[in-house]
């Protein structure tokens, strides 16, 4: 690293104190990224851009907003029509939350796709399991807030789901209440939590980034880079491809949030809170309906409850569960089609979560999470014994530039 | 690029210069744009703006006495004030005040003052609504903070505060009604 690398004195005389700027310049510009990355790698920056839209317009929100049984759903409709801007805010907020599992679901997909959570991204996968499982409690906590009806029978269902615990149930439900029901206690903590946890994700989303640049991004094709001819400068390349993904996902966030602000929501969440009456039929937000399929295809309360969280669970597993050494679905004649079957699946789930829980639809249901759990646990670690593989590429640049010819021609440019 | 010949570069460099101004430009008006709902949200809101006036019923209040009412979140005094007071603050020289203003000017009826209670200096509620308070060397309001003192008519006459206390705007409904904000 040559020492007049920034020209600007100020900046100079900053870095050499505290070298943000080369930090920055290494990670974010020169950065060496593979270079036949496609569009489903502009997932990962659409998701840090959701996280800050949603602490920045949080923040704003509770600064109008009273966590208080008497006063919650009050606050929330002053927000909607007195205070300024506030529609507009509340209902970034609200889809954000909505855009924001869209975008890490694809995230999550495009990474089981392309093989991202093999050796040696284990952790980073890990750290990204644990940043869905954080968003999913963040959301359901959000989600509480307005108290309305399926904020207040939402928090009772879910809270609940902890009574299926043996001996100790009851008594862990009644202390994440503060009560005997949800009440204002329980109101209380989950604004606090809500507000905390957000900044707990940044953390995580930090170290996620940090083993993500210890080997760099994965690639459609799977195999490691081999140099710098696999590799193109992150700026500016993908920043401005980055920042063209950004402004498509804007045309449809900005779309839902003016056009179709409660598409996603429920109308039974603008009536207030009843502890007196539970509406006649509760559904989680979209995003929770595949595991709320997978909770009620489970005849037992405490089997529906621990197959719930085993969906999530084993994918804390899957770097192990999955025993081929090849990453990329393209080279997975077999594993390829059964992908596109677990995406169909868990659209299946979502779709049977919201159907009333009788009659065919249980049926379904339990079909369904019987596959959702063959394919971790049998297919992952069994497929590759019988599956015949394609040639994988000698480099990323092989099938983008030709064969050999290419390879002698970055001898060749590599001496210069 | 060397195969180009110069003066091509050169045009070619002032298009590229005028796209990125223009996409810096355009970027720093959208980002405004977003940042200002938020920044706005923070101003009163429309219910607050809605609950600005009060009305204030004087029927009750003799000769001498003086009572505060709560005025957008803030205390508004409203004095009945004796026949010698309004005589001080009728006579008194503007020559060597701070912020000269005539009694007039300040009370559209001589009878009833009515001020914003809060000290112009940093803020305070001064004393003198009650009989026991402090009145401050003119008799009218007296600053326990940082001591200013105000004169009858709610003049600044002595202490860091740099203007007379604020008149609201208000109108006589009745004879014994007023109407603030």
């Amino acid at each position: 690293m040559s020492k007049s690398k920034f020209k600007n004195p100020v900046v100079k005389w900053i870095d050499h104190r505290l070298p943000v700027f080369s930090f920055m310049d290494h990670e974010l510009n020169h950065y060496p990224t593979p270079k036949n990355l496609n569009y489903f790698w502009n997932f990962g920056s659409l998701a840090g851009f959701a996280l800050v839209t949603m602490i920045v317009t949080g923040i704003v929100l509770s600064m109008n907003y009273t966590a208080h049984v008497d006063y919650a759903f009050d606050s929330v409709e002053r927000i909607m029509r007195d205070v300024n801007h506030g529609w507009l805010i509340r209902y970034i907020h609200m889809n954000g939350a909505s855009f924001f599992f869209i975008v890490v679901y694809i995230h999550i997909f495009r990474g089981l796709y392309y093989g991202s959570y093999k050796a040696p991204r284990e952790l980073l996968w890990i750290l990204g399991v644990l940043i869905l499982l954080l968003m999913m409690a963040t959301a359901f906590m959000g989600y509480v807030l307005p108290w309305g009806q399926m904020s207040f029978w939402g928090a009772t269902v879910i809270t609940n789901l902890f009574s299926a615990i043996p001996l100790v149930g009851e008594s862990i439900v009644t202390w994440l209440w503060g009560g005997f029901s949800v009440d204002n206690s329980t109101l209380n903590r989950f604004f606090s939590l809500h507000f905390v946890l957000p900044f707990v994700i940044v953390g995580v989303v930090i170290l996620h980034l940090i083993a993500l640049h210890r080997f760099g991004s994965n690639n459609p094709i799977g195999i490691d880079v081999k140099g710098t001819q696999d590799t193109i400068p992150f700026s500016p390349y993908y920043t401005i491809k980055d920042l063209f993904g950004l402004s498509v996902f804007l045309s449809f966030f900005a779309a839902a949030v003016f056009f179709f602000p409660n598409f996603m929501g429920h109308p039974d969440n603008y009536i207030e809170a009843n502890p007196m009456v539970t509406p006649a039929h509760i559904v989680p937000e979209w995003y929770f309906l595949p595991f709320y399929a997978i909770l009620r295809a489970i005849p037992d309360k405490l089997g529906g409850v621990l197959f719930m969280f085993g969906a999530i669970a084993v994918l804390f597993i899957l770097p192990w569960l999955d025993r081929s050494s090849v990453r990329s679905s393209q080279f997975r004649p077999i594993y390829k089609i059964f992908f596109w079957i677990l995406l169909f699946d868990c659209i299946l789930l979502g779709y049977l979560g919201a159907m009333p829980a009788e009659g065919i639809y249980v049926i379904l249901s339990r079909i369904a999470t019987a596959y959702y759990f063959f394919h971790f646990l049998i297919l992952f670690p069994l497929l590759p014994y019988i599956e015949k593989t394609k040639p994988l590429p000698i480099s990323i640049s092989e099938p983008i530039l030709g064969g050999a010819a290419t390879a002698s021609a970055f001898a060749t440019r590599e001496k210069k | 690029m060397s195969t180009k010949s110069s003066s091509k570069e050169n045009k070619n460099e002032g298009k590229r210069d005028f796209l990125i101004i223009s996409t810096y430009a355009m970027a720093g008006i959208g980002a405004a744009s977003v940042a200002w709902p938020l920044i706005d949200q923070m101003n009163p809101a429309a219910d607050t703006l809605a609950l600005a006036s009060t009305e204030v019923d004087l029927s009750s209040l003799e000769e001498g006495q003086a009572i505060t009412v709560t005025w957008r979140g803030k205390p508004v005094f409203v004095r009945h004030r004796t026949p010698e007071e309004i005589k001080l603050a009728k006579e008194v020289s503007l020559d060597d005040m701070r912020h000269p203003e005539t009694d007039e000017e300040r009370v559209p009826n001589e009878k009833f003052i009515v001020l914003v209670g809060v000290c112009t200096h940093l803020g305070c509620v001064p004393l003198g609504q009650k009989t026991g308070d402090v009145k401050g060397q003119y008799g009218g309001w007296f600053c326990p903070c940082h001591g200013s003192h105000y004169d009858h008519s709610g003049r600044i006459r002595k202490g860091p505060a740099p203007t007379n206390l604020e008149v609201p705007s208000y109108k006589f409904l009745s004879d014994n009604v007023i109407k603030i904000g």
